[in-house]
């Protein structure tokens, strides 16, 4: 510890060095999060908040069957590790002729997880929302969708907008995840950049600072989401 | 114009509704009263059917509904959009403008053209003295003022009767007066109106008749000046008495 840290500040080529492995990484390790973490995080929590509403409305519905497909659904994908999920899909699925590209084995398995674990935080939202609510929807004539997509669910998003944003910012993280099946995510750029010159403190430390800016932006943009939803309270 | 023949309704093994028949003539004004727990808010309920009776049948303008057999939804949805209700806790939607609450129905429901629907929802907003709140959300209004909008929001759908479930009991006292005159004169232009109220003064100077209910039945119904003077029913002179 003490000898690395001497020879950092000591070593003015060691210095040197470090400072070009920093910069010649940067600019990898950002394509990483540009190019696949983002559109990653984007495209699982989009598909994954739609499966969300469907298991939350499946759960509320009264066909007994739908309910009990959302509950093992919920249940199987929060009583298992995503790794494992992840792993199951890119690994094991082609032992069954099954062969997914790692990219989409990614979305797939993050999907999955983000459906299960965000169904709850919509359910809760849409049962909070008052019982008037779908009477007044229901006494001006409206249907069932009607009613939920125009007076149910945008209440039910104004509460859910908090913990989905902490859903959000999670998954950015857990992304790094995509790495073990082979997605040239940022956390694999690391991986390789590091396999190369044995710098891994530094280049680690530098992917974690990038995920850490990402996550500081969405937590501003959570922010000043909420005010501006705040406005009709 | 409405009639309501032998409607029972049941919630589980308590029978709230008893066999309620009951006309209304088209223009006419109906207040009901009754004791707490005597079925009150379910008849209106039933009336545009966020309760399913039991049994009964109900018909408003020649469009019957049967309980006897299972009823098609989509028959409750058209049957829905010839009565106009309007709740004890206003029920606005939040996230919408006193405009935005009036326009729902007619755009979604009815598909009128938006710019059409919001000179006529603008129209109603002034019909109930709003013309100046038009952009304010619900939180941004008083009881009586979102009540009103609540008012206007029923009106848009263009029913053929308004439902009151006690419109100004969560109100202070000093906001009543401002939603009965708007009821007062919805009555006035001749809409046909069934009113739960315990604003008696409204009642006599409104109501073409009152119906008094206890335990689920229409104990007596007659004009306010006879009910209120000389009931029949020992019932509802007890009744009256308490609350008077
Ligand atoms: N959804 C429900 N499930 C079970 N019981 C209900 C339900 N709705 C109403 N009841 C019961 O039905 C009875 C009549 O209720 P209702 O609300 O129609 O009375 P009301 O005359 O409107 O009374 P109030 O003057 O207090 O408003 C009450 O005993 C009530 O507890
Ligand atoms: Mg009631």
């Amino acid at each position: 510890m003490k000898m690395y840290l001497n020879s950092i500040f000591t070593d003015p080529e060691r210095t040197a060095r470090l400072m070009d492995i920093a910069q010649s990484s940067f600019l990898p390790l950002l394509k990483g999060a540009i190019f696949y973490t983002i559109p990653l995080t984007i495209i699982t929590f989009i598909v994954g908040l739609i499966l969300a509403i469907l298991t939350a409305l499946a759960r509320i519905s009264h066909v007994k069957v739908f309910q009990m497909i959302a509950r093992v659904y919920v249940s199987a994908i929060r009583g298992t590790p995503l790794l494992v999920q992840l792993f199951i899909i890119f690994y094991g699925l082609p032992n069954i002729g099954i062969i997914i590209d790692s990219y989409i084995a990614a979305i797939i398995g993050f999907s999955l997880s983000v459906g299960a674990y965000t169904s709850e935080i919509i359910r809760a939202a849409i049962l909070s929302t008052p019982k008037g609510q779908w009477e007044a929807g229901y006494s001006i004539g409206m249907s069932y969708s009607q009613v939920l997509r125009r007076i149910i669910l945008p209440q039910a998003a104004r509460v859910s907008i908090p913990p989905l944003s902490n859903s959000f910012i999670s998954l950015v993280k857990d992304t790094s995840l995509a790495s073990l099946v082979l997605v040239s995510e940022m956390f694999r750029k690391a991986q390789e950049i590091a396999a190369s010159n044995y710098e891994f403190l530094l280049v680690y430390s530098e992917a974690a600072l990038i995920y850490w800016v990402i996550c500081f932006i969405l937590s501003i943009i959570q922010q000043v989401f909420e005010k501006k939803l705040d406005r009709y309270v | 114009m409405i009639s309501i023949q032998g409607l029972y309704k049941q919630f589980g093994n308590l029978e709230v509704l008893k066999g309620i028949d009951l006309e209304v003539e088209k223009g006419n004004v109906v207040v009901i009263i009754g004791p707490s727990g005597s079925g009150k808010t379910t008849m209106l309920r039933c009336l545009n059917v966020l309760e399913t009776p039991t049994k009964g049948i109900i018909s408003i303008e020649g469009n019957t509904l049967d309980f006897s057999g299972t009823v098609p939804k989509k028959n409750i949805a058209s049957f829905r959009r010839l009565t106009g209700m309007v709740f004890q806790s206003y029920n606005l939607f939040p996230h919408k403008t006193a405009l935005g609450n009036v326009m729902e129905g007619p755009v979604i429901v009815k598909n009128e053209n938006k710019d059409h629907a919001r000179k006529k929802a603008q129209a109603l907003l002034e019909k109930v003295g709003l013309e100046d709140k038009v952009d304010f959300y619900p939180a941004q209004l008083s009881g009586g003022q979102q009540q009103r909008v609540g008012i206007a929001r029923a009106l848009a759908m263009e029913p053929k009767v308004m439902l009151f479930d006690e419109p100004t009991s969560a109100l202070d006292p000093e906001l009543v007066g401002e939603v009965l005159k708007v009821m007062k004169d919805l009555a006035n232009e001749g809409m046909t109106m069934i009113v739960v109220t315990h604003e008696m003064r409204f009642a006599r100077e409104a109501a073409d008749e009152v119906i008094f209910m206890d335990q689920g039945v229409v104990v007596e119904r007659n004009r306010p000046e006879i009910i209120f003077t000389n009931p029949k029913e020992d019932r509802t002179r007890k009744f009256l008495n308490m609350i008077q």
